[in-house]
């Protein structure tokens, strides 16, 4: 059982090795890489039938004693998450090699390699151990911003590598801060560790850490700067994935450090109110679709931390029904939105108009999630902000309730706005002309040899190949209204990891006696 | 007190040059930093809390070390070193892409760039 809750730790690594080994043969990487993915998704929804009634799943790394062991624990909060974003990565992957994104012989093995830290943030419980496998995923990550290695790659790439190693040093800190003053980094023995003023500040520290990791106001300045540079498909990968991972982890933090504590909850709120709204208004003076929706990612950051300073059953389910639904929305919109860039070109809104006419299977899969991103029925995003909403009322917190609900209306203006300009009206010359189409024209991925390895030719995008290229953010649009109308599978799924989460003695003791 | 001496140092150092503009300053800076970190990571061991000899009960050393602190370090280092090597390599290729360390120079990227 131990070897297979760490599968999904150990599994994509696995798979990025050989598909390092593989690096000549594009097609075999082609196969490895998905295959991989889809085993975690498998392990995911073994875990999350495993940790019915409140069960958790853990072990201990090598059988050293307690405490000093490297503890790993599913949670069926954990597992809900790993499920979601490992399908979220599969149809992310998929969508790169229709697009032919994953010419570089590194995507795949990078994607294999973030997957693999990503589970890891999941699964450890262990302060050191998260900052490792926040590091693995980030690691992956700069390497699959900065692939295509041109001008506004290097450029961002240095302030996103230069943003998160300050954040992981101070992640560092924090964490050498904790041991030096609890005497252990083993989530099962730091319960309420921070009724200790000390462990407070420096688990504190921590939080600020991954506070930049979420992309929390007003440590966000780099988000939207650095996203939009990379490919669509990575962009949608990054989405899915890392923030989310950052705001796990403070969920899992301020479950056991800090046990709940009351005190911290009006600088929570006041942060997650901030967030929403900077992140809102920050989209409005954009005119490329995926800087629109990257300024979206702030916003909607702020909703997911909502439920941190709500700390109640009802507030903390409907949080991780957001999340979980959202992880899927934000893949499918950016997805769409690289489909958009890949047909005309371009993804500047003044140049694109009218391809609702020219491909209404696009328009349909930008338009459900985009409804679910703003919130509406009878969308999966509808359920989950009416649950978060109906969360902050019930804990009398009006003015961030009623600012939830104020920011949802000035999503769906920035969602009107992209809708109008891209999908309504009479098509534009670059849409009818879809320059993307022709070979000549495609986005260069990368230089054509790389290392002494001849990069596999552009894929010609042939017309079955472009509907193929709607399908991914379509079939995501199709699950959220599906979510949407059964809503309540995933709230019964999501109630045990909320109330796990706000107790959670299950959990210290599995990982403390596996 | 040697130990808080030396992190403050490292860790002055280190904020003064990732504040500078050139990348390689930068890369200076985060490996001040990172020393910092790991000295902070030795200084805050101690075996009394803990209360089991991890290797068994045969030491005999009067007073052994902490090793779980001494291990968080040696994953630092190895971890710092090679996000070093990738961020040099990212400043050299800065250096042919955009013809120089300073990666904030230019005005914001033209998005022809973007794919």
């Amino acid at each position: 059982m131990s070897t297979l809750l760490t599968a999904p730790v150990w599994w994509p690594l696995l798979s990025a090795a050989v598909g390092l080994l593989l690096r000549a043969r594009p097609a075999l990487q082609r196969t490895t890489g998905p295959v991989a993915l889809a085993g975690v998704a498998l392990v995911g929804l073994w875990l999350v039938r495993l940790t019915a009634e409140g069960r958790v799943v853990a072990t201990h790394i090598g059988d050293w004693p307690a405490g000093v062991a490297i503890p790993f624990a599913a949670d069926r909060f954990a597992a809900l998450l790993l499920c979601a974003m490992a399908v979220v990565a599969l149809v992310a992957v998929v969508f790169a090699t229709l697009r032919g994104e994953d010419r570089h012989h590194l995507f795949h093995p990078m994607v294999g390699v973030l997957v693999t830290g990503v589970s890891m943030s999941l699964l450890t419980a262990d302060l050191f151990n998260l900052f490792v496998a926040f590091e693995v995923m980030l690691i992956a990550s700069y390497v699959l911003l900065t692939l295509r290695a041109g001008h506004a790659q290097v450029r961002a790439g240095a302030v996103y590598v230069v943003t998160n190693l300050l954040a992981s040093t101070v992640f560092l800190l924090g964490t050498a801060l904790v041991y030096a003053r609890a005497g252990t980094v083993n989530l099962g023995e730091l319960h309420g560790a921070a009724s200790d003023p000390g462990v407070a500040v420096a688990a504190a520290v921590v939080g600020v850490a991954v506070a930049v990791k979420a992309s929390l106001v007003p440590l966000h300045g780099w988000l939207p700067r650095t996203y939009v540079t990379a490919g669509p498909a990575v962009t949608a990968l990054f989405s899915g994935l890392l923030t989310k991972v950052g705001v796990y982890a403070l969920f899992r933090l301020y479950s056991v450090i800090f046990a709940g504590d009351v005190t911290w909850q009006p600088l929570l709120l006041a942060v997650a109110g901030a967030t929403m709204l900077v992140g809102v208004l920050g989209a409005v003076g954009k005119s490329e679709i995926r800087a629109i929706l990257a300024f979206h990612m702030v916003s909607q950051v702020g909703y997911l931390v909502l439920p941190l300073g709500l700390w109640t059953v009802g507030g903390v389910t409907a949080g991780i029904v957001y999340l979980v639904q959202y992880i899927a929305v934000k893949g499918a919109l950016f997805l769409a939105a690289g489909t958009v860039e890949t047909i005309a070109g371009s993804g500047r809104l003044p140049r694109l108009g009218g391809m609702a006419r020219t491909r209404p299977a696009l328009a349909v899969g930008f338009l459900l999630p985009a409804a679910a991103l703003a919130g509406l029925p009878p969308t999966s995003g509808f359920v989950a902000k009416l649950l978060l909403v109906r969360g902050a009322f019930d804990a009398s917190q009006w003015a961030v309730g009623g600012l939830a609900v104020f920011v949802s209306l000035l999503t769906l203006v920035s969602m009107v706005k992209i809708w109008n300009a891209v999908f309504w009206g009479e098509p534009s010359a670059a849409v009818l002309a879809e320059p993307g189409l022709h070979p000549m024209q495609q986005p260069a991925v990368g230089p054509p040899v790389v290392d002494g390895l001849v990069q596999p030719a552009p894929v010609t995008l042939t017309a079955s190949r472009v509907r193929a290229l709607a399908a991914p953010s379509l079939a995501i649009g199709v699950a959220t209204v599906l979510l949407g109308l059964g809503a309540q599978g995933l709230v019964a799924l999501a109630e045990p990891a909320a109330a796990g989460l706000i107790d959670p003695a299950a959990y210290l003791e599995a990982v403390r006696h596996p | 007190m040697t130990a808080a001496i030396i992190v403050g140092l490292l860790t002055a150092g280190g904020t003064y040059l990732i504040l500078q503009r050139g990348l390689v300053r930068v890369v200076l800076g985060f490996i001040l930093l990172g020393h910092a970190t790991t000295t902070l990571l030795v200084a805050a061991g101690g075996v009394g809390r803990r209360g089991i000899a991890i290797l068994g009960q045969q030491g005999v050393a009067e007073q052994p070390a902490d090793p779980l602190p001494q291990a968080f370090a040696l994953t630092a280092i190895v971890i710092s070193f090679g996000i070093t090597a990738f961020l040099l390599a990212l400043a050299a290729r800065g250096r042919t892409v955009l013809g120089g360390d300073d990666v904030e120079q230019p005005a914001e990227p033209d998005e022809a760039d973007r794919g």
